[in-house]
């Protein structure tokens, strides 16, 4: 292989971090070794200087911890006023977040990266203000000393003796644009300490005495510098893959770092990050999980490392496996790893110490050409009586003895049936009678309670029965082979037994979580719709974790995410800022997070390859975190409760889409159609005008009139197209608001009936309605508008000299109005397209737009109605109007005078 | 020419205008015209017209806010000039005191048959106490409704309403001005009362209640009594 090519995916990855940059502020790091080498000091003046070039700059936050000459600098700049928590019985000040983003500089002054923020506001952490400003593309000064970083935190520990609890994650180092390191040595600054410029009078001792030794500060300087050092050589690498500057390229370590939930796995996390970093090279951080069952405790201690490895920027992952060395290798060969990082077991399980070998042992003489270091545990955690290594057997305190009791019960039991067996089958039967026994309780009650029932079992069987009985002497060599087989084959079997009940109890589970997933995938497929996905998200996800739960989505139109109805959890105003937050970062927030912990819920964008669609709340009876295999589960469930969302979502934008050219082939259709509609009227104005106009022998008095009359029609043709358009586009943006009141329906028709006067005066009309029939709560414009138009139709469909008949009663629930005519029949397959817009039944040379049937239809539509056309039995067609008559009319009274 | 009733015309579209005076004055009116609202009110208060045709969409001021301002000073009668789909608007000038309403596009004869019944109701001095439409005719003096010469017995509340159309024949009512004038102002809104009334008025009065031609529905807006 050719080395000095830069390999593709590194390159990428560098163009990435470059682009990243770019969107989002710098960040600008003012590094020290210890407190008081000025590092706020020499921020303040930078500050001043760009301000000065009109840099428009605003101090987020600055402690000034009483100096005089740092008051001095903070002079003339625009100070963001600090957030007040109250806490407990104090007031703490904060930098206000929200303040800042809302301000909108180029740059803001964060002093104290490390700083632990007050319980209540929205982060845990500073340094999680100081992502979201870079976020929003805001420039960031900021200081941070050598102990605060992650990965140094132990090592400071282990110099000074004092425990860092304030750390941010080393890759704010790598986020930082630039580092300035403020240098002083020891001396100098043990001399400012001494001079009262860093701590207040009573202080100075103590700290000159502890933190402040020159031993320590010399150290910690080093660290300093290297850590600097070790940043510019990042740099100059990043630049060179960046320039394609063909150089030493790094081997291309692979680093595999086990854990467990061992206090002592969070030293080993941090060694191999600090390793990884060094050799410059990707790392994972991998659980192996047995088959042993976890304490609560481990589970959290357990979460926790997870949490570290992940924060500390591993690829962290759980596999499963009896054999923890052979999961290790063949991740390892599977992964390309080159060094794997384990801790030194500090106890030997018994097992291990039966066989002689240990995991560590077995994986080293497997591990070929993977390198394998062993981390010392430290002293001051690692002897601590309560440690739980993971590979140990983990005992259940709660009902650990109980089931040792009952173990020993059933020994009991079979012993009194081995008194009865005696003088029947003789003693060596007895032998078998407990073997079942101890198999029995291995199943059923697990490895440890049949290990006891065997010797327990062992020692009644030589007592009670083998000859001389009710002593543990044997005479016969026999029996002492068979009192020794007898506990060899208990043993054995009963180990086994128990791995088969927890393999079946994993299968079991496996079954269980697949299941669970193969529903939710299933039922989202099949959904029809979004609110059909989220339905079934909401419901298997309260079913599986015990939890009320909320789904929120973009707004149709504008900002924001809104709960969907389908939730099942209630969130108040605060609830949906935290959903909001998760929506716009892409974190995890609320309860159990550090962003937002107050939160009620926990809550998880909803995300996928293409970006975030949603957010999903989680609220948990239990306040407790989920344990681990739990909670991958949930994250696959909210996996695919995403990809369920964003289907749906592309679905609803192809819709959107087809409806738009679907409207876009109507507007199409419509301009044909007016376009047409509006030529004859006006070809016959324009005529007529012209003739009136024309110059020469006057024209005779009837020829004038009828050219009036002409102009008269075409006016006339042209209102009734206007209006029809009209409506139509008020029914379909949606803006019909209909006025009911409680209508007279024989008024309805005659007013109708009244309108199309000229044409009906040619036609036999009948009207029919119903003499009783009650009054109607519906829009009289609206409904009388529908009755003109399908009298409009039978009119224009008909000749004159036929029947047109309209018909009201009062049918069912319903209010059935029928407009019936005896023209020519509507072909059977057209009957329903004639409510189509623009449709022509063919072969009929009819003018009118094509709209009135659909318009009708709609109108009766929003009324909650139905409106149909069939072929009458004889001849002609019928319309039928269908009403919904609801509620009683209100009753009338008589006026008074 | 000049001796005819003075018309005022505000309208700001010069066809309309053109229209109006072409057949107006034809029709022996006198006609002024104005394209805005601020400028016919002001003409009004000078001519003193006799009748005012009020177009409801002007550039400057609404159609409406011309008729209160109108009737702050001046019964004059007024009719105005609408567009479909703006019933809220018809009703709220007819209950500011506007006669009648046209809706655009209309005929020449309307106007005229709209303009006749306004200016006759302006008319000072009594009005003739028996009409007549058709077979119908009422007697408001002597309470007497007849149908082809028979007495029609009509209860009280539907002579009342009767009463109502006939003092305002050829003039279409807002449900509001009848409710009110009728019932009283708190039950303005009980439309139905107007349809079960105006049902069995119908049925009393009509030659074929399911075609009335003496009784007249103006859609969303009120009713009108036929003149011949």
């Amino acid at each position: 292989m050719d080395n000095k090519r830069p390999d593709p995916d590194a390159l990428l990855a560098t163009i990435y971090k470059e682009e990243k940059r770019l969107r989002r502020g710098k960040l600008k790091l003012f590094f020290g070794m210890a407190a008081g080498v000025g590092k706020t000091y020499a921020m303040l003046e930078e500050a001043r200087r760009i301000k000065a070039d009109g840099v428009d700059l605003i101090v987020g936050y600055v402690e000034t911890h009483g100096r005089r000459e740092t008051k001095q600098l903070l002079e003339g700049l625009e100070i963001i006023p600090r957030l007040k928590v109250a806490y407990r019985s104090t007031i703490l000040e904060e930098m206000d977040l929200d303040a800042v983003l809302a301000r909108r500089p180029d740059v803001v002054l964060v002093d104290e990266l490390a700083h632990t923020n007050a319980p209540g506001v929205r982060h845990a952490k500073r340094y999680q203000d100081v992502l979201d400003i870079l976020e929003a593309g805001i420039d960031v000064y900021t200081t941070v000393n050598v102990q605060h970083f992650d990965s140094r935190a132990d090592a400071v520990r282990q110099i000074t003796g004092i425990t860092i609890h304030e750390t941010v994650p080393d890759t704010l180092l790598e986020l930082a644009d630039d580092i300035e390191l403020i240098d002083l040595t020891p001396e100098e600054l043990r001399k400012r300490l001494f001079e009262g410029k860093v701590y207040t009078a009573e202080r100075i001792k103590v700290a000159a005495d502890n933190f402040f030794r020159l031993g320590n500060l010399t150290a910690l300087r080093m660290m300093a510098l290297r850590l600097t050092a070790e940043r510019v050589d990042h740099q100059l690498q990043d630049y060179m893959e960046l320039k394609r500057i063909a150089g030493p390229w790094k081997s291309g370590e692979r680093l595999l770092v086990a854990f467990g939930p061992s206090p002592f796995s969070e030293r080993l996390i941090r060694w191999t990050r600090r390793m990884a970093y060094n050799l410059e090279a990707p790392w994972m951080a991998v659980f192996v999980e047995t088959s042993t069952p976890l304490s609560e405790e481990a589970q959290a201690m357990l979460n926790r490392h997870f949490d570290l490895a992940r924060s500390l920027g591993a690829e962290v992952m759980t596999i499963a496996g009896e054999n923890v060395s052979d999961a290790l290798l063949a991740l390892a060969r599977q992964r390309n790893i080159t060094q794997i990082v384990i801790g030194k077991p500090l106890r030997k399980r018994w097992a291990e110490i039966l066989s002689g070998t240990s995991h560590v042992d077995r994986l080293i003489r497997n591990s070929g050409d993977i390198d394998v270091y062993i981390v010392t545990g430290d002293e001051a955690q690692g002897t601590r009586s309560n440690v739980i290594l993971p590979s140990l057997p983990k005992i259940d305190r709660h009902d650990g003895w109980q089931r040792y009791l009952l173990a020993t019960g059933a020994i009991g039991l079979v012993t009194l049936i081995d008194f009865l067996i005696v003088p029947i089958a003789g003693y060596q039967l007895v032998g078998l009678t407990d073997l079942l026994a101890v198999l029995l309780i291995a199943v059923y009650i697990g490895r440890g309670p049949a290990l006891l029932a065997a010797a327990l079992s062992a020692l009644s069987w030589n007592f009670l029965f083998i000859v001389p009985r009710f002593t543990l002497q044997i005479f016969l060599p026999q029996d002492f082979a068979l009192l020794l087989l007898y506990f060899a084959i208990a043993l054995f079997a009963g180990n086994l037994a128990a791995r088969l009940r927890i393999r079946e109890q994993q299968a079991l589970f496996n079954a269980e979580r697949n299941m669970a997933l193969f529903t939710l995938t299933n039922e989202t497929a099949s959904a029809i719709d979004m609110d059909a996905v989220l339905n079934t998200a909401v419901v298997q996800v309260s079913r599986v974790f015990g939890a009320e739960v909320a789904i929120l989505l973009p707004r149709p139109a504008g900002e924001g995410i809104e709960p969907h109805p389908s939730s099942s959890l209630q969130m108040d105003e605060k609830e949906k800022g935290v959903a909001g937050w998760v929506y716009e970062y892409g974190r995890v927030a609320g309860r159990n997070t550090d962003t937002l912990p107050n939160a009620s819920a926990r809550y998880y964008p909803l995300r996928t390859p293409s970006g975030i669609v949603g957010v999903i709340g989680i609220r948990r009876r239990s306040r407790e975190r989920l344990p681990f295999d739990q909670e991958s589960l949930l994250e696959t469930f909210i996996g695919q409760i995403a990809l369920a969302v964003e289907r749906e979502m592309l679905d609803e934008a192809a819709a959107q889409a087809t409806l738009l050219r679907e409207s876009e082939r109507l507007s199409a259709a419509l301009l044909n159609s007016i376009s047409h509609e509006l030529r004859t009227p006006i070809a016959s104005v324009r005529g007529a005008s012209d003739s009136l106009l024309q110059p020469g022998p006057a024209l005779s008095e009837d020829i004038r009139r009828q050219l009036a009359r002409d102009i008269l029609d075409a006016s006339e043709r042209l209102n009734r197209l206007v209006e029809n358009l009209l409506d139509m586009s008020r029914l379909e943006s949606g803006r019909l608001q209909l006025k009911r009141e409680w209508c007279d329906v024989r008024e309805i028709v005659g007013v109708a009936a009244h309108r199309l006067e000229t044409c009906l005066s040619e036609r036999l009309l009948t009207i029919d309605v119903q003499f009783d029939l009650p009054l109607v709560k519906l829009d009289f414009v609206l409904i009388e508008q529908v009755l003109v138009n399908l009298l409009d139709n039978a009119c224009a469909y008909t000749q004159p000299g036929t029947h047109i008949q309209i018909k009201a009663r009062k049918r069912d629930e319903s209010c059935e109005i029928t407009v019936s005519n005896d023209g020519p029949p509507i072909p059977v397959a057209d009957l329903e397209r004639v409510f189509d817009k623009f449709y022509r039944v063919p072969g009929l040379n009819i003018t009118g737009t094509g709209l009135g049937l659909p318009i009708s239809r709609g109108l009766v539509e929003a009324h909650g109605g139905t409106l149909v056309a069939e072929n009458c039995a004889k001849d002609g067609v019928r319309f039928t109007i269908r009403l919904p008559m609801i509620g009683e009319p209100p009753p009338v009274r008589e006026a008074l005078s | 020419m000049s001796s005819g009733p003075r018309v005022l015309v505000i309208d700001d579209e010069i066809q309309i205008r053109r229209f109006l005076r072409i057949s107006l004055e034809a029709n022996h009116y006198e006609v002024y015209e104005v394209g805005n609202g601020l400028e016919g009110i002001s003409r009004a208060a000078q001519l003193r017209p006799d009748l005012i045709i009020l177009d409801m969409g002007l550039p400057d001021i609404d159609g409406l806010e011309v008729l209160r301002r109108l009737r702050e000073w001046t019964t004059t009668p007024t009719i105005i000039l609408s567009v479909r789909d703006a019933d809220e608007d018809k009703v709220a000038a007819l209950d500011s005191g506007a006669d009648d309403y046209l809706t655009k596009p209309f005929s020449l004869e309307e106007l005229m048959a709209r303009m006749r019944v306004a200016q006759r109701h302006a008319q000072p001095g009594p009005q003739p106490t028996v009409f007549t439409c058709g077979n119908v005719s009422i007697d408001l003096a002597h309470r007497q409704v007849t149908k082809n010469g028979e007495q029609v017995r009509l209860t009280p509340t539907e002579y009342a309403l009767l009463r109502q159309l006939v003092q305002h024949a050829g003039r279409v009512l807002t449900h509001k001005q009848i409710l009110k004038e009728v019932w009283g102002p708190e039950y303005m809104e009980e439309t139905h009362y107007l349809r079960v009334y105006f049902a069995q008025l119908r049925q009393k009065l009509e030659d074929d209640p399911s075609l009335p031609g003496l009784i007249l529905t103006e859609p969303g807006v009120g009713y009108r009594l036929a003149t011949d």
